[in-house]
């Protein structure tokens, strides 16, 4: 994904082309007006599915794309940038926090991802939630990797939406996994296909809990 | 029946449903501070919460005749937020308060160093304050989740029969039973615990140290589940008493510890006048 695809992309989809053009432009010569731009982009541009084939673009939205082209119009780098796609997250309602996180790939504000991920993942919003594992979210360590996959099982986010599950999967998570479904099971609830799908494909832990000792001695 | 729900948001509840609850025999409550749903950005608005449950909620709760406790704390979720941590300078504030009858809801989300570090400070203050102790345990990974808040509490020093977890299942009830901590059910339509669900573990684990609570808040939830609870005792065989021990006395007895329950009942703390043109007065006379 680049921001040329995207415009490319973005001309045939939005109701006002016109509107995203200029916006791109103003934002070349004055990078301050995107407190104006931003939020207005599902009102000018539309918020339907966008359509196209890149696997990295599933379940984004057209008003996804023109915000994230917005953000790299801006003639910003480093720590200014950083500062100005931070002000939009915490200001921004949940559309717009989607957008920028959907821009963390290719909108590089380095170490600052850390927080806007962390805060998308402790909502239980399902937009923002879904955004952040969808980012190939580097920055998040292991543990609050594992975390973010076991929110989406929570939330019936589907585990399609987390980026290299095939490749950051590991013995931890299907630990948790596997002790979650203990849980539901003794509650005589099931977990999601996709996560026993997952659980069958990376194993459950050997080592039994103490609590699977203790269900199992009385 | 009568009712003491130890867990329920009511700041998330509308005024009806403190009706509905006086009508089903809910004459106390406790509640715990938590997350609101939408994250809070600064410590002034925890103060501004903090605010509410000590002032308007139980001014609510007091036009049915309810009996409105609180509990304080930064929340275990906030406690990675560090535009929220702030508050904790001024928790001694409102411990400090009459009504104030616990410091909670405290424990693990993600369990991360920064909930370590304000779960410990806060278990701190507790002492300190002579309080008792509301924990919250994490939906994701609960059984480790439960196992690091005992050991938590262990290395605290602090009394465990001024703890309560809260949140238990059939898996992890095992693991606080024989802990000395108290033990906490949220009765959930379809998750948590369920009011049958919630009969097996009183006949396997006894009626000493439960709670039960409806955990009513802005989720799917109900706070007449601790009333359908008490039925569905009655139906597995407990007898009157033993409802009367689980949904009313256990909870006297655990936050009674604080010193500060209050329990007469009255009508109406404050006269019509103060709520002037507020819908909570209407059809009230």
């Amino acid at each position: 994904m680049s921001a040329p695809h995207l415009a490319e992309m973005l001309k045939e989809q939005v109701t006002d082309p016109a509107w995203l053009e200029d916006a791109v432009a103003r934002l070349a010569r004055d990078p301050g007006a995107v407190a104006e731009l931003f939020p207005a982009v599902g009102r000018r541009c539309g918020r339907g599915p966008l359509r196209g084939d890149a696997p990295e673009l599933a379940a984004w939205t057209v008003d996804d794309a023109a915000r994230v082209l917005l953000l790299t119009a801006m003639p910003l780098r480093g720590a200014a940038l950083a500062e100005q796609i931070r002000t939009l997250y915490w200001h921004g309602d949940a559309a717009e926090k989607r957008a920028v996180l959907r821009a963390l790939p290719i909108v590089d504000i380095g170490d600052d991802a850390v927080e806007l991920l962390h805060d998308a993942i402790r909502t239980n919003d399902p937009r923002l939630v879904r955004a952040a594992v969808g980012t190939d979210a580097r920055q998040l360590d292991e543990q609050m990797w594992r975390q973010a996959v076991l929110k989406c099982v929570f939330m019936d986010i589907p585990l399609t939406a987390v980026a290299a599950l095939d490749r950051r999967a590991d013995g931890e998570l299907g630990r948790m996994l596997a002790d979650l479904d203990a849980e539901r099971r003794a509650a005589g609830r099931a977990i999601p296909a996709d996560a026993r799908a997952l659980l069958t494909l990376i194993g459950g832990s050997t080592k039994p809990t103490r609590s699977a000792e203790h269900e199992e001695a009385s | 029946m009568r009712i003491f729900d130890p867990h329920i948001h009511m700041s998330s509840r509308t005024t009806d449903d403190y009706e509905r609850m006086a009508g089903a025999g809910v004459r106390a409550l406790v509640e715990p501070a938590f997350w609101l749903g939408q994250p809070r950005t600064n410590a002034g608005s925890f103060t501004d919460y903090f605010d509410s449950l000590i002032g308007w909620e139980p001014f609510r709760a007091s036009q049915f005749g309810i009996r409105h406790h609180c509990a304080v704390a930064l929340n275990p979720k906030e406690a990675n937020d560090p535009r929220c941590r702030d508050v904790l300078s001024v928790l001694p504030r409102y411990l400090a308060k009459d009504r104030v009858v616990a410091v909670g809801e405290v424990g693990y989300d993600s369990m991360t160093k920064d909930e370590d570090e304000a779960f410990a400070v806060q278990l701190g203050l507790a002492v300190e304050y002579d309080l008792p102790v509301l924990v919250h345990t994490p939906h994701r990974d609960k059984q480790r989740g439960t196992l690091r808040t005992l050991d938590v509490l262990k290395e605290s020093g602090i009394d465990h029969g001024r703890v309560i977890i809260d949140h238990l299942n059939e898996v992890t009830v095992g693991l606080v039973a024989d802990s000395g901590c108290w033990m906490g059910f949220s009765i959930y339509p379809g998750t948590k615990m369920s009011p049958s669900r919630m009969t097996v573990l009183l006949s396997r684990y006894g009626l000493a140290r439960m709670l039960v609570n409806s955990a009513a808040d802005w989720g799917r939830s109900d706070p007449l589940l601790t009333v359908r609870t008490g039925q569905a005792m009655l139906t597995a065989g407990f007898t009157e008493d033993d409802v009367d021990q689980v949904l009313w006395r256990n909870p006297v007895e655990f936050f009674g510890q604080s010193g500060r329950l209050d329990l007469d009942i009255v009508p109406a703390e404050l006269p019509a006048a103060a709520s002037a043109g507020n819908s909570i007065n209407r059809g009230d006379a």
